[in-house]
């Protein structure tokens, strides 16, 4: 790791402030994504503004039909939350698959959501549950957030400062673990909504990063079982393909954890 | 450079050190802590592991400048004098280790994960939790058996303690 100056903010304004006077500062959260990256020298920044002692960004409340969660909530935290586990149990379950036990005792939402990893398994429950990303500044929902690969809507400096779940009528998670990195090489996140309206958030698998699958969420909406499934299929052209996967086989891949996050409602699977 | 102040095994340590300090070098290069150890530089092998504010982490993706103000358990500080932790024992009874070179951090893990799961443990869930810590050597049977082993014992002498 290059030289760099630590700060440690005790306030959403003190941060943005230290990140301001500085010419190449980056937030640190849980630091899970980001010290990996720049001990590999794969980034470099000269000041870290430590964001994990700033009160404002912690907490877990229930209003009406939202879940709220802090922005500096570590997965841990938030995969053993009650509330969480009462108003959408199959989140607290994705949550707690996330990584490892290590890696969710310091890994926060707020790092997860504005790093955008196109294998991170959050942005598919914000997608599904149609979440809101609160920022220093503003509200953006998540259908707007997640713009491209590590892109997110963020401005330069701004903080994620919580996000609000639509808390569901039911909802289920199933992926299938990438052998080597444990990320999802395809995790699929169903939601059946309230007003009766379905949501499909994909990741892992698409080459833009997490999405929509709205073909599913279509024949979801009228059958909302496994068997709706059938016949549809996602275009191969729009997915990833490396040394572990083809296109064709992510393809085939979303579309059964999509079914087996139909026959898991309530809570979450991971394949090996 | 920062001052960083934290507790280590019980002993309260102040030192100078550099921002980028990880908290795997500050303990084994600073105070000379060489049982925690560094397997990889990718986060995923969890020899480093020790406990922060009571819960298991992966100190080579801490900065010490994170721990200011914290209290850190290593290996060094499981034992009582020379009286083994249950888990060190169960490792030496149940053959836990060949090489050695993970152990610190299955052991930190391992304690942490028991004390998660005060009801108690089974096969699968110790191997599910074991996800963060890699054995090159032993083919992970021993290490659980010893887990599960020293979960017994320990509940048994929480139940003794509680009585
Ligand atoms: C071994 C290992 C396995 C993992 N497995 C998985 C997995 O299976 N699934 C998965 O989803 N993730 C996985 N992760 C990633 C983990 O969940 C990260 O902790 C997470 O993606 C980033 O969160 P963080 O709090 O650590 O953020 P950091 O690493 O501190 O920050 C990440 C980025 O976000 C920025 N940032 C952080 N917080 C904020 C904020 N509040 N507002 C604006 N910008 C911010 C930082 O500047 C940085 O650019 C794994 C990580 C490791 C090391
Ligand atoms: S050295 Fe920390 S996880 Fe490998
Ligand atoms: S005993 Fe050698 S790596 Fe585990």
């Amino acid at each position: 790791m290059y030289p760099l100056s630590y700060r440690r903010a005790s306030s959403v304004d003190e941060a943005r402030r230290l990140f301001q006077e500085a010419s190449d500062a980056a937030y640190l959260a849980g630091g899970h994504t980001l010290l990996p990256t720049m001990k590999q020298r794969l980034a470099v920044h000269d000041v870290l503004v430590d964001l994990t002692r700033i009160e404002a960004m912690r907490g877990i409340s229930v209003s009406g039909d939202t879940l709220t969660i802090g922005g500096g909530m570590t997965h841990a935290e938030v995969s053993e939350s009650s509330e969480v586990k009462g108003a959408i149990s199959s989140l607290a379950a994705m949550v707690g698959s996330i990584g490892d036990a290590q890696v969710r005792h310091r890994g926060t939402i707020g790092g997860s959501i504005a790093n955008n990893d196109p294998a991170a398994d959050y942005p598919s429950a914000a997608l599904a549950l149609a979440a809101t990303i609160k920022t220093d500044s503003r509200e953006i929902a998540a259908d707007d957030f997640f713009t491209a690969l590590y892109e997110t809507a963020l401005e330069e400096g701004e903080i994620v400062t919580g996000v609000s779940f639509r808390i569901p009528e039911t909802a289920g998670y199933a992926k299938f673990r990438n052998p080597a990195s444990r990320y999802p090489m395809a995790g699929v996140f169903v939601a059946k909504h309230k007003d009766g309206s379905v949501r499909v958030g994909v990741t892992g698998a698409g080459m833009e990063g997490a999405f929509r699958w709205h073909e599913a969420e279509e024949a979801l909406a009228g059958n909302f079982s496994g068997e709706a499934l059938a016949g549809i299929s996602l275009d191969p052209g729009m997915m990833m393909g490396d040394i572990h996967g083809s296109p064709e086989y992510r393809a085939n891949l979303v579309a059964v954890m999509a079914g087996r996050a139909l026959a898991n409602l309530g809570s979450a699977e991971a394949i090996i | 450079m920062v001052t960083v102040t934290m507790t280590v095994n019980g002993r309260q340590v102040s030192k100078e050190v550099e921002d980028r300090r990880l908290l795997v070098d500050f303990l084994r290069e600073d105070l000379g802590l060489t049982g925690t150890h560094v397997g990889c530089d990718t986060s995923q092998c969890g020899a480093c592991v020790v406990h922060l504010d009571g819960k298991a982490v992966k100190s080579c993706t801490v900065l010490a400048a994170q721990a200011d103000g914290g209290s850190v358990k290593t290996i060094e500080g499981l034992a009582n004098g020379a009286d083994l932790h249950p888990l060190q024992a169960a490792f030496k009874e149940h053959h836990g280790l060949q090489c050695g070179f993970c152990t610190p951090g299955m052991i930190m893990s391992g304690v942490d994960l028991i004390e998660r799961h005060p009801d108690g443990l089974d096969e699968k869930t110790v191997r599910v939790e074991l996800e963060g810590n890699i054995c090159r050597c032993t083919g992970y049977h021993n290490i659980v058996k010893a887990i599960l082993a020293a979960a017994e014992e320990m509940r048994g002498g929480m139940r003794q303690a509680a009585e």
